[in-house]
Order: structure tokens, then sequence, then C-alpha cells
């Protein structure tokens, strides 16, 4: 208490302490993000923690591509042919996605105006509020009849199937942040180009693409992300066979996949429950470095 | 005068392929979504009814009521009070990596903790607290912009008048801000309509003759009935799944829709 102050100023009224009583609750709220994300590993790591220590072998895990949790008597937890299925349905997802959300960003930022820009970012915006598994069921009801009769294939839900299909899921959300990225490179730039008689795709290419090259790659890592952890439409559009694929009409089986279909079956505590958990655990981490990771390279464009 | 030399005509050409390249590739992007509704209205437009659609999520309704407060709370810290120090960056990963999680990692998070460790059950309970948590970063993204669009020069205003922080906020910026937040929470319930994969474990089924009398119970979700009609159950009758992601799709476009013309709507008022 400051008592010897020569004018009686007490600022301490109602109103102060609703001030500091606020600043305490939104600092409680501020921090919640970090309690969450904690929480969740914790949550995570917890229930897979038995498997990790007791039964997990960790050559098997990574490098077995047999996924046998319910044979009763020698269960296998190789993940091999899970990650080989995730990679190859993100792979072909990016091949898709990149160059037309790329493009489409170049388009939408550089080459439409007024109206039409307007128009096509709301579009894409719309586009990237589709939910995850009304995409698994297009590709279940019409695109698996479609890749049967154009490819004379037996079945189609394969890897071509969940490709295709989180390419589309995915490109939207590639093309607003590429064009979040595009729009971030000054103006200044443009005019500066085009004031030495530089067309306007000579502007884009030789100005703004190399201007915003981080924040592009950023969004494809972020689109990368986003597919990784993807998980209705690819239990959907896979064909759910555990399979190290050999062309892009095998069926697979992804990780998230894996995790959707099986814990509904397995006992709380079993062998099997952990291990999905540990996949969990897997999943969390991978998704957490693709995340910081595009974290650091858009935020060393700012600040560049 | 200026006459067009070869490379002028050549350059131009360049760029002209290059626009209408571009236009295609955009093009290509939306048409098969538009294709596909074409489809979806087709095929599942004869099985709608006023009945039908009164399967609502209550889910989405529960999760609101928990990640909102939290979310603007976190925003309003985030853009008033925290200094650009170390610690905000790490908030701001967290959030980020909050987003980024895979729903799925989400759905094994709400089984460990609600279901199993605070010992909820599959319930509406459980679910909701699970997408509140998943949903939290796009609540508290979109009403952090909308704080820090509100020009500084009104919150100095408002100091200089004697004001506290907190009546700053409140009278001057949030009022500056609302429309951005509602913008944000529009998005955030049509966030949780379309998901599926948090919900499945934590408190949604397929099926209930009933609707819930508490957050202990379960509940029907649109999402989930459409993963489990279209995958599970043999002999449902063919158009009924296309029904449903029908209306499905349409719940969440018009959500989606609607915070794009609140958003711009308030923008060609601003009065800044």
């Amino acid at each position: 208490m400051d008592t010897d102050s020569a004018i009686d100023f007490d600022r301490r009224n109602l109103d102060w302490y609703l001030d500091k009583l606020v600043q305490v609750l939104v600092f409680i709220g501020g921090i919640s993000a970090i309690v969450f994300i904690v929480g969740i590993f914790v949550f995570i790591t917890k229930e897979g923690l038995g498997f990790i220590i007791n039964t997990m072998d960790v050559k098997e895990f990574f490098l077995s591509p047999y996924w046998e949790p319910s044979d009763e008597d020698a269960p296998e937890y190789g993940i091999l042919a899970l990650v080989a299925g995730t990679a190859s349905v993100t792979g072909l997802a990016l091949l898709v996605s990149i160059p037309f959300s790329l493009g489409a960003a170049v388009y939408i930022g550089e080459f439409a105006s007024g109206k039409t820009r307007e128009f096509l970012k709301v579009l894409v915006e719309l586009l990237a509020a589709i939910p995850s598994v009304v995409w698994g069921f297009i590709g279940l009801t019409l695109m698996n009849p479609l890749i049967i009769q154009l490819f004379d294939v037996p079945v189609g839900l394969n890897v071509l199937n969940a490709g295709i299909i989180l390419g589309l899921m995915t490109a939207p959300i590639m093309t607003s942040i590429a064009e979040d990225a595009l729009k971030a490179v000054p103006d200044r730039y443009r005019e500066a180009a085009e004031a030495m008689g530089a067309t306007r795709w000579q502007v884009i290419y030789k100005v703004v693409l190399p201007a915003a090259k981080n924040g592009l790659l950023g969004a494809v890592l972020l689109g990368i992300g986003r597919g990784f952890g993807e998980t209705m439409a690819v239990l959907m559009a896979t064909g759910h066979a555990v399979n190290i694929p050999h062309s892009i009409f095998d069926p697979v089986r992804a990780l998230t996949a894996t995790i959707a279909a099986e814990l509904g079956e397995t006992a709380v505590g079993s062998d099997h429950y952990q291990a999905l958990f540990t996949i969990g655990i897997f999943l969390f981490l991978i998704t957490f470095v693709i995340n910081m990771t595009a974290d650091l390279i858009v935020r060393g464009v700012r600040r560049g | 005068m200026f006459t067009e030399t070869a490379l002028n005509a050549s350059n131009k050409k360049v760029q002209r392929l290059f626009r209408i390249l571009f236009m295609l590739m955009t093009g290509l992007l939306i048409l098969p979504v538009l294709i596909i509704l074409t489809m979806l209205v087709y095929k599942g437009g004869s099985v709608l009814s006023i009945d039908f659609l009164f399967t609502s999520p209550t889910d989405g309704n529960v999760a609101l009521l928990i990640s909102v407060p939290i979310g603007v709370a976190a925003a309003i810290y985030l853009s008033e009070y925290a200094a650009d120090n170390w610690f905000t960056r790490i908030i701001n990963l967290a959030i980020i990596n909050l987003a980024g999680v895979p729903s799925i990692v989400h759905a094994l998070f709400g089984v460990g903790a609600f279901v199993i460790f605070f010992r909820f059950g599959t319930s509406i309970l459980a679910a909701s607290l699970t997408l509140a948590i998943m949903t939290l970063p796009v609540v508290i993204v979109a009403t952090r912009e909308s704080l820090q669009a509100v020009p500084m020069a009104f919150r100095e205003a408002c100091w200089n008048m004697g004001a506290t922080r907190w009546q700053t906020i409140r009278r001057v910026v949030l009022p500056n801000a609302i429309s951005g937040i509602l913008t944000g929470i529009i998005l955030e319930v049509s966030r949780t309509t379309g998901e599926t994969a948090p919900i499945m474990f934590t408190g949604a089924v397929f099926f209930t003759p009933f609707l819930p009398q508490g957050i202990f119970d379960q509940t029907m979700a649109l999402s989930l009935h459409l993963f489990v009609v279209a995958t599970q159950v043999p002999g449902v009758p063919e158009n009924l799944p296309f029904g449903v992601a029908l209306v499905l799709i349409g719940m969440v476009l018009l959500m989606n829709s609607l915070s794009i013309a609140f958003r711009m709507y308030l923008r060609a008022r601003k009065k800044w």
C-alpha cells in the first residue's frame, strides 16, 4: 500500500478490480491452447504407453508389413504397409493438387480481377468446407464405378480413387493459403517490373513467384499435413486392404483409417487398443513436425 | 509512337497462353465439384422430406457453448494483452498444431480423456468436448483477426478518456469486431456439423429412435449416419445415402454462404 503518497489517489475502484479479473480470465483462455495440445499428447501417450513399453518391438512396428492384431497366437503389429498406404495416397493427392492449386492461386491472385476474383475466392472457400465424409461417400459411390469402367479393373476403391478424392479435398485449402502468399508480395514489386515493360506473365514468373516462394512452400506443406491426417475420406475410398501398393490400382489402407476402423472393435486396455493409440502418437508427432516446419517457413517470409 | 516489336508480340502471346492455362486449371479444380453436387441433387433429391431434415446435430450446439467463450478469451488475450515474446509464439504454435492435428487423433484424445479418464462414457458431453477442442483454433483465429482489424486509434482515444483496458475492450473493441467474431462462430458450427471421426467413438451413434434427454445420452449425427448407411448397412434403398449426403452438404454450404454473405455485408458498411 502506498500510504505516503501526498494526494489520496486510489485507482482501485470496482472497474480496476474488474480489469484485473478480466486480465486473468483472458490469460487463462490464452494458455488453453497450450494446455490442450499438451493434454492431447499426454492422454494418447497414457493410453498407448503400455504397448510401447511391454509389447512393442520397434523393428517390427516400423519395418514389418504385417498388421495382424487379431491373430490369436501371434498377433503382429507392423505399420509399414499402413505407412506405405498413407504415403502413396497422399503422394498421388499432391500430384493432383499442387499444380492445380498453385495454378488456380496464380489465376485468382494475379490474372482475375474484380467480380471474377471475388466469385472464385468465395467458391474456393465453399469447396474447402465440404465435409470429408461426403468426399469419402463420393469416392465410394461415384468414383468407384467410374474407375472400374474407365480402366477395366475389378475394384475401383484403390490408391487412384483415394488420391484423386484427397487431391480435390486439399486443393482448395492449398489454393487459399497460396493465394495469401501471393497477396503478401508488395504491389510495388509488380509496379516496378511493369514499369520496366514486363508483361503480366513475366512479372509473375520473374518477380512474384520468387518473392512468394516460401509462402507457397508453406502452403504445400500444410496440404501434406492435411492429406496425411485425413481420415474419413481415405477410410471409405482406399479399399481398406493392408497391402504395400505396386500400382495405383491396388487397394491400400492408411494409418488414420486403421484407427477409425478398429478402435470400436477393441477392448479398452488390450494390446490392440494400445497399439492403435501408438499409431495415434506417431501421427501426432509427424503432423506436429510438418506444422512446425510450415510455420517456420511462412514466418521466415514475413520477417525477410 | 510505340510500335510493337516481334519480342513484344511473342511476350504477349506467352502471357495469353499462361492466362488461359491457369484459367483452365482453376476451372478443372471447380468443375468436378459442380458435377458431384449435381449428381447428389439428382440422386438424392427424391428422398428428401421434412421428416428427414429434423435429425439435427446436437453435438455442435453443446460444443459451441464450450469453445466460443474460451476461444474469444484466447483471442482477446492474444490481440489485446499479449506482448510479442517467446511465450506468445508458443501459444501461436500450439494453436497451429491444434488446428493441424488429424481429426482421428482428436478422437483418440476424446476417448482417452473424456470417455475413460473423466468417466463421461460415450455421451454428448464427451463428443462435444472433443469437438470443442478441435474447433477452438477456428474461433481463436477468426476472432483475433477481427480484433486486430479495429484501428489502434480507437483504443488510444478510449484510454485517453481514462478508461481501463477492459472498459476499452468491452465498449470499443468488441462492438467493432463483433461481426468478424460471429462469422468465425458460424464457420465453427459448419465444421462441427461435418465432422465424423472425432464423434464416432465419443458420443454419436448411427441410429437411436429417441431424441437425447440429457448430455450423458448418445445422439445421432448426420455425418456418422452417412458413413454407416454408405458402408455398413446392406440393403438400404440406393438413393437414401445420397439424400443424407445432400442434406449434410446443403447444411454446411448454407452456413458457410451465410458467413460469407454476412462478412461482405459488414465489410461494405464498415466505418473506417
